[in-house]
């Protein structure tokens, strides 16, 4: 076993009479990218919260590099860069101010942070937009900054709660490849999402939240062996016959989940079955054969989706 | 050159280490950066309200009213009302400082968020907050009097005190509204402040002594920290110093100690609980 | 299919349904918008009324006031200020709102609505407001027995016109500028404290330095204040200076309105 960095047991946050985590064990080992999955209100933010020494937990322990967050917030938070949901940049500040005053935050001398903002606008790809006022930046641009403004402590755990909620398909590809190069250094990543590619991409490993319990945790490839088939058979027959046709397809497979535009159904071999059904004369308007995913694991665990 | 861990290492031990970092001069930092690349115009007519207030009351009003016992002594009403306008324009500036500023990176721009992710703690954001409020004060302060003294509303060289004296009272009215601020969140709320000010400032005797309200009234009025602060600002203005100067210094005190702890309190259960 | 929406109806009521929109947004503010009505005459004719009216009154009697008590002379004044100041409030906001903040304007523009009407709205809207403080403002002056009724009841449409031909400006100026982020602090600090102070609202202007009087002269808050004294105490001014005091503020509607379609209509088809 790798050495832990993070480490929760029967870790607990209560709003008054609202559980938002519910008696959570994980541990994070140093280097990994560990990802937090599940739907809004899963608990994923508040467990990061908690993680990043800006929550206190109502009961359980955690422990992250050996300390506790109620005892030594400051401490743990020199090792942390936080990237929250909602991007808090210094509106009032240019991109190089903007690194520049948070490094200062931090504590660190002028001319460290000097040198430290010329590798991160490289690392960013923002060198051009260096002296442009925060306000004027893209989506994705802010959200390279927040990153690299979380990295001016050389961070040992970079903390990104739903790192790419809100960007075009674009940005969101260069985000992550940031993310990949980062991995690459040694930095311990922990992400949120609800996307299940996003989990699929990042995460060596991961666990599914609902309801501020962990439903399942492992890589996202033996999340899918465990909890789906291998592959996925999509077919719609339009909204009123949808209902209709389902006991039929129910007895052709091991498991299908009616959803309310289409109806999964899960097998080995899609192809093979669509062909059955065709066979049978129940023509779908629509069909896809895909490999099962995230999504899939999700709706097994919790009979519902990831995005509602 | 420290790390980041190692600089939080060195003061894990420390008393409060959870609540400041001994780095307050980073939040003043971010002011004068910010500041660099801000308009100048918001900031150089900030002084100019309590001159425009000077020019029309203490000569336009001084044809109608002449002379105006001070308590301590008959004055001209333009000397009369000077050193009040003084110390109501810096309790205003701290006001309008840690109410909608505040009010604006504590909800809209999220700030203090993220500077609270940092080993930074509460009450280095509400150290930092104030002492860059008082700044402004403090510079403001300096203006007025640079404008008051060639026009003889100064009466002697002690009055000079007067600009630490507004100094200190918009720490009390800057620590206050602070905390007070904490507690709002929508800009109706907000709204309420300026309500509850504007009688506040009326009645505070900056611009007639408070002699003239019934006893009752007289009382209630005493009971305002900007009655307080109006008349410590006289006080030392005039070089007049009492037993009521004192009780004013103490009221200030005791204002500022419970604002810093009520901000720092509130910025820890906001961010940090 | 017949989907309800009648353009031509739409057309002809436009400002009505922009006007009820504002209105419906000020209903939000309503609490402190009748806080402030009620609030601010009482507290200010107590205050400066009451306590500088004891200091004028040992010093100078009413020999500086044109015979009359202080109070009399200043909340004519007061009423005016604090009707502009609630004209100022619903034109300036709604419209940084409308073409900045929430760019609510265009969303109205995509509709049948055409800018014309946008504007007509939000005055209207602005004029409500008006309305409302007015009253309040009235009805208190007969309360502490400043005013009469039967002597000073044409006070409010006058007062009214003249926060209306400052809503027109307000509207017309605001939808001109372009950095809003100082332009309030400008406007306060540079136009409208300035105004407050030196537009004969406590003091007659004449009292003032004669380089400070011009102040006064473009400040539609004098000539309101001007006919507001003498529509509620029968205050004596010169007929030709009643016919400046109405042109001004005549001319300021007209050429407040006329900046504000243009503007609007520029901005809304960009």
């Amino acid at each position: 076993m790798p050495e832990s960095l993070i480490s929760a047991r029967g870790l607990t946050k209560k709003y008054g009479d609202f559980t938002a985590v519910d008696a959570i064990d994980f541990d994070v080992a140093k280097g990994e990218s560990f990802g937090l999955l599940g739907p809004n209100g899963a608990g994923k933010s508040t467990t990061m919260r908690i993680i990043a020494a800006t929550s206190q937990r109502t009961s359980g322990s955690i422990s992250i590099l050996g300390r506790d967050p109620e005892e030594h917030g400051p401490q743990i938070r020199a090792h942390l860069g936080v990237v929250p949901q909602q991007d808090n940049l210094d509106g009032e500040l240019t991109v190089t101010e903007n690194l520049f005053i948070y490094g200062r935050y931090f504590g660190l001398s002028k001319k460290f942070i000097r040198n430290k903002i010329e590798e991160l606008l490289d690392f960013a790809q923002l060198q051009e937009k260096r002296d442009s006022k925060v306000e004027a930046l893209s989506g994705g641009m802010k959200r390279r900054l927040t990153i690299a403004r979380a990295l001016v402590s050389e961070p040992d755990i970079l903390m990104l709660d739903e790192p790419t909620t809100g960007l075009d398909p674009q940005a969101r590809h260069i985000l992550w490849d940031r993310l990949f190069r980062l991995k690459e250094t040694g930095v311990t990543l922990v992400i949120t999402t609800h996307f299940m590619d996003e989990a699929e991409q990042l995460c060596d490993r991961l666990v599914v939240m609902d309801k501020g319990k962990i439903m399942a945790e492992g890589s996202p490839l033996e999340l899918i062996k465990k909890y789906s088939t291998k592959e996925v058979l999509e077919v719609r027959f339009g909204s009123e016959r949808n209902k209709e046709v389902a006991p039929v397809l129910r007895d052709m497979c091991s498991r299908i989940e009616e959803l309310p535009d289409r109806i999964l159904m899960y097998v080995e071999d899609g192809e093979a079955l669509l062909e059955e059904i065709v066979a049978k004369k129940l023509h779908p308007t629509t069909s896809l054969v895909r490999r099962s995913s995230l999504e899939d694991v999700f709706l097994r665990l919790t009979g519902r989706s990831l995005i509602e | 050159m420290k790390t980041a861990v190692e600089i939080a290492d060195a003061r894990a031990n420390r008393f409060g280490h959870q609540l400041y970092a001994g780095r307050a001069r980073a939040i003043l930092e971010r002011g004068f950066i910010a500041l660099r690349s801000s308009t100048w115009v918001p900031i150089a007519t900030g002084f100019v309200e309590p001159v425009l207030y000077l020019l029309a009351f203490g000569y336009g009003m001084s044809e109608l009213i002449g002379n105006v016992d001070s308590g301590r002594g008959t004055v001209d009403y333009a000397v009369f009302i000077a050193p009040g306008l003084l110390a109501t324009s810096a309790m205003n500036g701290a006001i309008y400082d840690s109410t909608w500023n505040v009010f604006f990176k504590l909800n809209e721009s999220k700030l203090y968020q993220g500077m609270l992710a940092t080993p930074l703690g509460p009450l280095d954001v509400a150290l930092g907050e104030i002492t860059w409020a008082l700044l402004r004060g403090l510079s403001y302060a300096i203006a007025f009097m640079a404008v008051t003294a060639p026009l003889g509303l100064v009466p002697g060289i002690s009055a000079i005190l007067a600009i630490p004296a507004a100094v200190f009272i918009a720490f009390g009215f800057a620590s206050f509204g602070m905390a007070i601020t904490s507690y709002f969140k929508t800009y109706q709320q907000m709204g309420m402040i300026n309500i509850v000010l504007l009688p506040m400032f009326l009645f505070s005797g900056s611009l007639y002594p408070i002699s003239v309200y019934p006893d009752w009234l007289e009382f209630l009025i005493q009971l305002f920290p900007s009655w307080h602060g109006i008349e410590l600002v006289r006080d030392i203005w005039f070089g007049y110093w009492d037993a009521g100067t004192f009780i004013h210094l103490g009221y200030f005190c005791v204002m500022i100690v419970t604002g810093l702890y009520f901000t720092t309190r509130r910025l820890r259960n906001l961010f940090m609980r | 299919m017949n989907s309800g929406i009648n353009v031509t109806k739409i057309r002809a009521r436009g400002a009505a349904y922009v006007a009820e929109a504002r209105i419906a947004q000020m209903m939000k503010w309503k609490g402190i918008i009748a806080i402030v009505a009620i609030g601010n005459p009482l507290f200010y004719l107590v205050a400066i009324g009451i306590g500088i009216g004891v200091l004028v009154n040992e010093n100078s009697g009413t020999s500086g006031t044109g015979g009359v008590e202080y109070i009399t002379f200043i909340a004519p004044a007061l009423l005016a200020s604090a009707a502009l100041t609630g004209a100022l409030d619903e034109a300036m906001f709604p419209v940084m709102e409308g073409f900045k903040w929430r760019k609510l304007f265009y969303a109205i523009n995509s509709t049948p609505i055409n800018p014309g009407q946008i504007v007509l709205g939000v005055f209207i809207g602005a004029l409500a407001r008006v309305v409302f403080t007015v009253v309040c403002y009235w009805a208190l002056l007969i309360a502490f027995g400043v005013v009469t009724i039967s002597e000073s009841w044409d006070v409010i449409p006058i007062t009214i016109f003249a926060a209306g031909a400052f809503a027109a400006v307000i509207m017309g100026v605001t939808a001109s500028v372009k950095n809003e982020d100082y332009f309030m602090t400008v406007l306060n600090r540079m136009i409208i404290m300035p105004m407050f102070l030196f537009s004969g609202t406590f003091f007659p202007l004449s009292s003032m330095p004669i380089f400070i009087q011009p102040i006064g002269w473009i400040s539609p808050l004098w000539h309101a204040t001007e006919l507001g004294r003498y529509f509620s105490y029968g205050y004596s001014i010169s007929s030709t200076m009643l016919v400046i005091h109405f042109g001004y503020l005549i001319g300021m509607m007209i050429v407040g309105f006329k900046l504000a379609n243009q503007k609007f209509a520029e901005r809304l088809a960009k």
